[in-house]
């Protein structure tokens, strides 16, 4: 609506959440920084604890009270990071939605569908109540809600895993946000199902020309559903580049070792899964250097002593790894094993 | 839904019935003989006869009970042994006094209780709910009768505010009345309250971190809204079975504080009937007491069926 | 988490157990509400013991020519209607409540633990009827059970016991089958299923010491709520019988003199909500330490 076509419409910089967690403050995000131009799609991919749900919270301004966000979040040029909750409340459901990871307990079970997917309506555009409804039935109706003219007025307990997704996915559309962060929406859901709601997921954002940030666990889903990718350990962004570049291109260990890591059908009998050694480090006690130096195969003394810079390893495809001699020139065995 | 509900209403019926069976068979089947103990051990053993024939007792047990579960159906509880006067008409007249005395503490409780509970959630670990938090584990421990005694030294002694007991009488009007009420509905109330404030603050704080809570804020809701318009109907359920629950202690409580006011109300009366060893008056009180504990919590049930959609779905 | 071990525990396996009291201990000592409510809930227990070896003066001896004295070096805290010195009434009185509330609570213990045991175990129609059963006398507060009990068997400290002790039955009933129908569904019971146990040595064995710490829990609450009953009850002069004092008895004779003396009524309402609100606190906090996932939000 404003700015211009080329303008990002979201650019975050140099962003970090301290959390306050039982065992202590934990840095759960640092140093992290990327753009997003209207109608693109990124992804954010990494292991549970990598911290892609908190930034994607920060970006709702969603944290608890008690985390501490810095560095700079942007909407269309005005900034975030410390915006009055009022201000951000206007913005939250009508300019960027979320879809959430758990379809049967995101919805209240106690108000209808209709009811909540109208909801964002009621509260940012001056729609009447019997507006609003009809829109929500035109929108469950969008997302594939069989019957939704008469389901409308249903409750949250009588729909499946999957139609609630459609449910929630309808109620982040209702407004037509500027961008879309989906956080995990299929890691609850049957296999089948999955990909529906992802091909979904993909036809309104395509429909709509909004943006949208993708968090997955899920290499495969990262693979198929964005144009440029984000791989986060510890709370940094390792690598980040156009998802074909990661893809033919992995310069990051802990990426190569992801992409080893996921199960393949067909795979020889006996092959083993290979693994990354050892955890995720606690976020409450990172090290000082490279957060992945302790399960890295390739690292160097020069790797704990500071974190490493990103270091351009193709147009728009960084690496925060000392050693991309080495791991980049492992990598063409990655891709063919 | 008619399912749950009729099958909620069978199970009504079974525990009046229960509970009339239990309340005969302590005060009328247990003592012996009614008619012996109303008139003492010397009593000549032809004048108990007479007494006993008189008051019926002479009949079977099963006959007895029949007879008293037809009474009740009808209105007609038979003459009080003390009084002479129908029993009926004795409890009706008491209950002009107990029924608002209840009604006044009940809302009392549930007001200050809500708003103490929703409060302190909503400023979780803050001044004010510590602040308030320690004010109701006070509350939890005061015994009643002696918070209404505290609040006759202060109102009436020191004061001069309120009188010290009795009742004026609904003849003087509704503020003369209410007012004589007054002091017994807070002291049965700030207990209570205490209690329920301390539940619905949890029960608020258990919602609120609940996911559906950030999927309506992440739909632009504020805190306040989300408050008020998510959580609070989510919270209700084990809200509401407490306020049932305490309706019961209520009661009770009600025999406790009308005597420490000199109110004559129901507790009263039943506190005079013991004392006058009038037991067809106690027993019918107590029976009156104990359904209107079963069915408030019937009510309550009935209430979740209407709060909480999913129950419509699970009793059918 | 790990609490630092003290210097003179030596490593092995059986430092385990005397290692997990002390820390037990160390974090007891720390808790606030814990320490607070132990304290309050002892300084009863110990007013209650005193009293059975001395009392500054007699608390059954009537001395009507020194009635209603002002506190005073003899009469620390004065006197009452009847002469009696009110701090050996205080003392005697901690011991009829102490001992009504010990039988009340292991009347409703002995009977709700088992039933709910039973209950828990047997499932079906046993549980049914054991559920439905406990429903009822929930219609039953202590105070109108007690009346029924008073009516018929006259008033008296063992009507009150008697109808205290049904009144604490459906809520233990309730909590014991509610935590023991979770334990039945643990791995561990399903283990020994199959090991062949009966449903008699699983309960004994494996069910209620897992149910335990939350009875003892349950049983200070219980106790709190037993001593207000009481008082009210002997308020109503349904429950302990004079001359036999007791706190609530001296509410209901300090009444009659509010505006004469109104500390009389000051004091052992004072006595009963101190040892409440002790038992109370000691309750919340031997939850936090005894299951931190009992703890509720505080």
């Amino acid at each position: 609506m404003t700015g211009s076509a080329n303008a990002p419409l979201i650019e975050v910089s140099n962003l970090g959440v301290r959390l306050n967690t039982s065992r202590g403050p934990a840095q759960a995000v640092r140093g992290v920084s990327f753009s997003l131009r209207r109608g693109e799609t990124l992804g954010l991919v990494g292991e549970s604890g990598c911290g892609k749900s908190v930034t994607a919270l920060a970006l709702m301004g969603l944290l608890p009270d008690s985390a501490v966000i810095s560095g700079s979040i942007r909407l269309d040029g005005s900034e975030l990071v410390g915006l009055p909750d009022a201000n951000y409340c206007k913005l939250r459901g009508n300019r960027i939605s979320m879809i959430f990871q758990e379809p049967m307990t995101a919805l209240n079970p106690m108000h209808t569908i209709g009811r909540q997917v109208a909801e964002p309506l009621r509260r940012h555009t001056n729609c009447s109540a019997a507006e609003a409804r009809k829109q929500a039935i035109a929108l469950l109706d969008r997302v594939g809600l069989p019957d939704a003219a008469k389901r409308v007025d249903a409750y949250p307990h009588q729909f499946s895993g999957g139609q609630r997704q459609r449910v929630t996915i309808a109620m982040a559309l209702a407004c037509q946000p500027d961008v879309l962060v989906a956080d995990e929406p299929t890691t609850a859901l049957d296999v089948t199902i999955q990909g529906q709601i992802l091909d979904l997921i993909a036809d309104i954002v395509a429909e709509r020309g909004m943006s949208m940030i993708l968090i997955s666990h899920d290499l495969g889903v990262i693979a198929e559903n964005v144009q440029r990718m984000m791989v986060m350990y510890g709370g940094t962004v390792v690598e980040s580049g156009a998802t074909d570049a990661v893809f033919t291109r992995m310069g990051h260990p802990y990426t190569q070792g992801l992409f080893r890591a996921r199960p393949r059908l067909g795979a020889r009998k006996g092959t083993r899964l290979k693994t990354i050694a050892g955890t995720v480090p606690e976020l409450a006690d990172l090290p000082s250097g490279c957060t992945f130096a302790d399960r890295c195969a390739i690292v160097e003394d020069r790797c704990r002593v500071a974190p490493p810079a990103a270091v351009d390893v193709g147009a728009g495809h960084g690496v925060r790894c000392l050693r991309t001699d080495v791991s980049m020139a492992e990598a063409v065995g990655v891709l063919g094993a | 839904m008619s399912v749950f509900l009729f099958r909620r209403f069978l199970t009504l019926l079974a525990t009046l019935v229960g509970a009339s069976l239990i309340i005969f068979f302590v005060l009328d089947a247990l003592p012996g003989n009614a008619a012996q103990m109303l008139m003492g051990a010397d009593a000549s053993p032809d004048a108990v006869r007479a007494l006993t024939v008189k008051l019926g007792l002479d009949q079977p047990l099963y006959y007895r009970y029949l007879h008293w579960i037809k009474g009740m159906l009808t209105g007609d509880l038979g003459n009080s042994y003390a009084y002479g006067t129908p029993v009926a008409g004795l409890i009706a007249e008491r209950l002009t006094l107990t029924i608002p005395l209840a009604v006044l503490s009940m809302s009392m409780t549930v007001v200050l209780a809500l708003s103490a509970g929703i409060y302190t959630a909503a400023n979780h670990n803050k001044l004010g709910d510590v602040g308030v938090m320690s004010l109701t584990q006070f509350g939890i421990a005061l015994p009643n009768f002696w918070f209404a005694i505290l609040l006759i030294l202060l109102f009436s002694v020191k004061l001069q505010w309120l009188s010290a007991g009795g009742f004026a009488g609904w003849d003087e009007g509704i503020i003369a009345g209410i007012k004589s009420l007054l002091l017994p509905a807070i002291s049965l109330s700030v207990v209570q309250a205490a209690i329920l404030a301390r539940v619905t603050r949890s029960a608020v704080l258990e919602v609120l971190r609940e996911d559906f809570v950030r999927t309506a804020r992440a739909k632009g809701l504020s805190k306040r809204a989300v408050l008020w318009q998510h959580v609070l109907r989510n919270a209700m359920i084990p809200v509401m079975t407490i306020m049932g629950l305490q309706f019961a202690n209520l009661l009770a409580g009600t025999i406790v504080i009308e005597n420490v006011f000199y109110l004559p109300g129901l507790g009263r009366l039943i506190f005079q009937s013991i004392a006058n060893r009038d037991l067809i008056v106690v027993r019918n009180c107590v029976m009156l007491l104990a359904a209107v504990v079963v069915i408030v919590n019937f009510v309550v049930d009935v209430l979740y069926a209407f709060i909480d959609p999913r129950i419509k779905v699970h009793s059918l | 988490m790990s609490t630092p071990l003290s210097a003179s525990v030596e490593v092995g396996a059986t430092t385990a157990r005397p290692r997990l009291a002390s820390g037990f201990w160390r974090r007891a000592l720390r808790h606030r509400s814990f320490v607070t409510g132990g304290t309050l809930t002892l300084m009863v227990l110990c007013a209650a013991l005193l009293s059975l070896v001395w009392t500054p003066w007699s608390a059954y001896e009537i001395d009507v020519a020194s009635k209603l004295r002002p506190p005073s070096a003899a009469h620390w805290l004065g006197t009452d209607v009847l002469g009696r010195d009110i701090v050996s009434l205080l003392l005697v009185g901690a011991r009829s409540t102490i001992m009504v509330g010990i039988i009340a609570v292991g009347i409703g213990l002995t009977f709700g633990v088992c039933l709910g045991l039973i209950a828990a175990a047997r499932k079906s129609w046993t549980e049914e009827i054991i559920m439905r059963m406990s429903d009822f006398t929930f219609a039953f507060p202590a105070v109108l059970s007690a009346i029924m009990l008073a009516a018929v068997f006259g008033p008296g400290m063992v009507t009150s016991i008697v109808a205290i002790g049904i009144f604490q039955i459906p809520t233990l009933v309730r909590l014991t089958r509610g935590s023991a129908n979770a334990i039945w569904a643990r791995e561990f019971v399903l283990a020994a299923r199959a090991c062949g146990k009966g449903g008699f040595r699983i309960t004994i064995e494996h069910v209620l010491p897992n149910v335990l710490p939350i009875l003892i829990v349950q049983a200070t609450i219980q106790f709190a709520l037993a001593i207000l009953a009481e008082a009210a009850l002997s308020y109503l002069g349904l429950g302990t019988q004079p001359p036999q004092p007791s706190w609530g008895r001296m509410l209901n004779d300090a009444q009659t003199l509010l505006f004469q003396s109104p500390m009389l009524a000051v004091y052992p309402g004072a006595a009963i909500a101190i040892a409440v609100l002790g038992l109370n606190l000691f309750g919340d906090g031997l939850r936090d330490l005894l299951d931190p996932r009992l703890a509720r939000e505080r």
